[in-house]
């Protein structure tokens, strides 16, 4: 049984006001376990919490009941009280008989009488309350950043900056991700190889970062402040400390017409290749598929004329294991595919282009080496058709497109209709829009200025089919405001493809226990106060891997995921919530309900032996809760069918006994 | 005051992040709703076991509520979801037992919701009055 | 007959929900008789929504419409427009002696390489 010690505030007259705080200090006398019952004008002062003190001595307490304002107030002063008076921080209870008593009564009688059942329900609860101690665990001082895009690089530099080793794991042969593809970025028309390309040089001369290129995660375990992480580097058949990036073997090799992925596909590369020029690190890398040496064993030109004799046709994938406090998703976006979408001729037609292609188009280090030309015929187009929403914000269409809006298309479709017009004046620019969403620092001015200083047609409605016929794209669109149907005759067209997260997220996010809307961006702990953390302690979010964003706003969410990050990896120790669930292994049968329902990932089986009563041995599967990662918020409690899990601080026994109170 | 005034007893479970809250703020704003209203605080709206439920009922309780977070701003993410769904099964079987579906609720009352959380109880404790003692579910081992 | 009933029995006949319209014109873009309507595909459901009936059913536009459906395959929103149309159509021809295609209209248009099929579809489609 609980020696309990009752203590009725009056809050000057906030409680005394309303409650006979004398009488509920009198009536909670007689309750079981309480040993002491007083009220005090003022138990949150100094005064008041030195009488709790000295009466924890005097006689001998074992549990304290505080009537007073809001546990959200005032229970951690009193927890503080209690451990300075040697007991359990975690053996108080706060009955609260002023915001939801005294506050909202105005009579006495039922005033008090409340207050009584309030107090009556907390000491029930103190009563079976049991000292808990929050686990600690250690913090191992290095993140893991996945994904080596602007959010990845942003972020490990912020890390970086403030003293901690980061590792960066990009599943491509080199960082830089989307941005290093894009020609100019909206609304000032920098370069987005000028702005980019130092912070991957910085990356690269950073000590604290490593780079894991042309690498995966493969294997996450643990959790928050100790993951275990396995990452497959694989064999790019070149040794990378020992390549000087001279290139060499890229103008060598007789493999030359593979699809170029940094070029969409819209020119070749070698079966040795180095992405771009500015690719970090700047490493060779050998395509499997395609190179004959590999295939078949006949070639071996690059080995010959690599000097510094970095090629290595015998290399096998590498897996790494290795230790990380924190880990940072920032694995992006992709356009997605044209392929479905039958009417805009995507598939039939060179002349029907992404943006992403048209950026590529259109850069200096692109395959036209920065001349817009028709890819078909590599003929200057003198008509250009940009069709925005293409399967974005539609709903209709789950199998083919997106239900939401991409939110970069309007703008980057207005800085190529701006920059086309800039460099060709003699070219016709389209734009079909549905709607111009342009919230965002200059950004409205930005698209005003394509239409009014550069003279780009925006035209309300939307594209309903393209046919090549002959060299010309027959384009069949909808002019709302003048209630016309057009029929122009383009050159190009180029679709604002809606925009996907990377295919390697949803595995990603059933390794780390995040979770993920339907969609598969990653969910934020919460929505508005809570934007760069995952649910899952530990995670952190950067980037378009949360949801669609422009170059400003993933760097400013890459610098705010590094700063918690931050945060998380300066502490020695993490104290966890003592309030969380506990499974009772000899009435759990292992039925893996709870894990189900469990947000954090927390809950684990393992099989345990079991002395049975007629003396044999039995191995059963039992769950068993991580502390350091349960939250405590009690769902699988409920649904454990066994009754065997339980929440501490808000245990079963403890809420049915302050019903019972309530009830009496 | 009439002396023989029925009172109706009330157990509401109110989660700690935002419903709990929701009715810290009524109190600061001192947005009054009958003392017959008795608080029980939970982390979360998902840890109501429907056996509390029915223990209250038990227990002579003539109306029981749960509060928590709007629907997709649950402090732990999902936790309401679940809540809905199993508040949903657990009512209709205490339709099936003859409990008015009055007598039980789930409202979503957020932190800055003061004055819903009053008005919602003052609604709730009016309806429960309507409705009169709740004699249906007693454990008539506690009667003796 | 007031214009609220109409709307109402027009969304019912039809199972459209016009207020998903996000007004992209795609309908109106990919529809082949275009040209030939007074009241375009976009226009149907607009006005739907907007309860202006009257004009609809007074329309020639309503046997302009190929029942292509090309409208309901691309709409991104599932509205279907197509199907507004059809449900229009019949409020029309539903009334009182407003069959569109008579028996003794037949005769004037039809030749010797009209298929028969086609005039069971048209009585279908033009007739109560």
């Amino acid at each position: 049984m609980q020696r309990v010690g009752v203590f009725v505030c009056w809050c000057g007259s906030n409680i005394a006001g309303t409650v006979d705080v004398k009488a509920v200090a009198e009536a909670l006398k007689s309750e079981p376990g309480v040993v002491f019952s007083t009220d005090y004008q003022y138990m949150c002062s100094q005064a008041g919490q030195d009488m709790i003190k000295n009466a924890v001595k005097e006689h001998n307490l074992t549990g304290i009941v505080v009537c007073s304002c809001s546990p959200r107030m005032h229970e951690a002063t009193f927890r503080k009280t209690a451990a300075a008076a040697g007991l359990n921080p975690y053996m108080v209870e706060i009955a609260n008989i002023r915001e939801q008593c005294s506050w909202v009564h105005k009579d006495m009688l039922s005033g008090t009488e409340k207050a009584i059942i309030l107090g009556k329900a907390a000491v029930a609860k103190v009563n079976l309350n049991a000292p808990l101690t929050p686990g600690e665990s250690p913090v191992t001082k290095r993140a893991l950043v996945i994904g080596g895009g602007i959010a990845g690089i942003q972020t490990a530099l912020d890390i970086a900056d403030a003293g901690f080793p980061v590792d960066i794991v990009e599943k491509k042969p080199t960082i830089g991700g989307k941005m290093a593809q894009l020609d100019k970025t909206f609304p000032t028309l920098d370069c987005a190889a000028c702005i980019l390309t130092p912070k991957m040089v910085d990356v690269a001369q950073n000590d604290k970062i490593r780079i894991f290129s042309y690498s995966e995660v493969t294997d996450v375990q643990g959790f928050v402040g100790n993951f275990d992480v396995t990452i497959k580097k694989n064999a790019r058949y070149v040794k990378e400390d020992i390549c000087t990036g001279c290139g060499a073997c890229v103008d060598k090799c007789p493999m030359k017409r593979i699809p170029n992925e940094f070029n969409l596909g819209m020119d070749n590369r070698p079966a040795i290749y180095i992405p771009f020029a500015q690719a970090v690190p700047k490493v060779a890398t050998i395509d499997p598929n395609a190179c004959n040496m590999l295939k078949n064993g006949k070639c071996g030109l690059c080995a010959k004329v690599c000097t510094a004799g970095a090629i290595d046709y015998t290399q096998k994938d590498e897996y790494i294991e290795e230790k990380y406090g924190a880990i940072v998703v920032a694995t992006g976006f992709n356009p997605i595919s044209m392929d479905k979408f039958d009417e805009f001729a995507y598939s039939q037609s060179k002349d029907v282009i992404t943006s992403l292609e048209f950026e590529r188009l259109t850069n200096a280090a692109g395959p036209s080496a920065g001349k817009l030309l028709r890819p078909s015929d590599g003929e200057h187009p003198h008509t250009i058709v940009f069709v925005q929403c293409v399967g974005s914000r539609c709903e209709s269409c789950a199998e083919k497109g997106k239900e939401y809006c991409s939110k970069i298309c309007c703008m980057y479709t207005a800085k190529h209709a701006m920059l086309t017009r800039d460099k060709y004046p003699d070219t016709e620019v389209y734009v079909f829009y549905i709607d111009v969403r342009t919230p965002g620092k200059n950004f409205d001015e930005f698209y005003r200025r394509a239409v009014e200083e550069y003279g780009v047609k925006y035209v309300k409605g939307m594209v309903g089919k393209i046919t090549p016929e002959g060299k010309k794209l027959k384009v069949q669109a909808s002019d709302l405001l003048a209630n016309k149907q057009l029929h122009i005759d383009a050159d190009l067209v180029v679709l604002a493809a809606a925009i996907e997260p990377d295919k390697s997220a949803r595995p990603l996010a059933t390794m780390l226990t995040a979770s993920m809307d339907t969609n598969d961006f990653f969910t934020e702990a919460h929505p508005k106060l809570r934007p760069v953390e995952s649910p899952t302690a530990g995670v952190f979010l950067s980037g378009a891997c949360q949801g669609p964003k422009d170059i400003p706003e993933t760097v400013s969410q890459a610098g705010a995921a590094a700063s918690k990050v931050i945060g998380l990896l300066a502490k020695d120790k993490l104290t966890g919530n003592p309030c969380v669930a506990g499974s009772n292994e000899l009435i759990c049968n292992g039925c893996s309900s709870c894990a189900n329902v469990c947000p954090y990932g927390a809950i684990s089986y393992e099989d345990k032996e079991f002395r049975m009563p007629d003396r044999t041995t039995k191995v059963r599967r039992i769950a068993v809760v991580n502390p350091a990662v349960c939250q405590g918020c009690g769902a699988c409690t409920v649904t454990c069918p066994s009754g065997a899990m339980d929440l501490k601080g808000f245990a079963n026994l403890q809420i049915m006994a302050e019903v019972d109170a309530i009830c009496k | 005051m009439q002396v023989n005034e029925y009172k109706p007893l009330i157990v509401a479970f109110c989660c700690n992040w935002c419903s709990y809250a929701g009715a810290d703020l009524a109190g600061n704003n001192r947005l009054a709703y009958p003392a017959d209203v008795k608080i029980i605080r939970v982390p979360c709206s998902c840890r109501v076991n429907p056996m509390f439920i029915l223990r209250a009922f038990q227990r002579g309780a003539d109306g029981v509520i749960i509060c928590g977070c709007h629907p997709g701003d649950c402090h732990y993410t999902s936790g309401n979801y679940y809540t809905r769904r199993r508040m949903a099964a657990l009512f209709s079987m205490l339709d099936f037992l003859g409990i008015e579906r009055e007598r039980t609720r789930v409202e979503w009352v957020s932190a800055a919701e003061g004055a819903k959380f009053a008005a919602t109880m003052n609604d709730f404790v009016e309806k429960v009055t309507a409705l009169g003692e709740n004699k249906r579910l007693e454990d008539l081992r506690c009667k003796k | 007959m007031n214009n609220k009933y109409l709307q109402e029995e027009i969304v019912r006949i039809s199972g459209v929900n016009v207020s998903k319209c996000m007004r992209c014109g795609k309908c109106s873009a990919t529809c082949p008789a275009y040209d030939e309507m007074e009241y375009h595909p976009h226009q149907f459901v607009n006005m739907v929504e907007n309860g202006e009936i009257e004009p609809l059913l007074n329309s020639e536009s309503l046997y302009k419409c190929l029942s292509c459906f090309a409208c309901i395959d691309r709409c991104p929103r599932g509205v279907q427009p197509a199907k507004v149309v059809e449900a229009v159509r019949l409020t029309a021809i539903r009334k009182q002696g407003n069959n569109h295609l008579k028996a003794d209209d037949i005769p004037a248009i039809i030749d010797d390489e009209t298929p028969q099929q086609l005039l069971v579809s048209a009585f279908r489609k033009y007739t109560k």
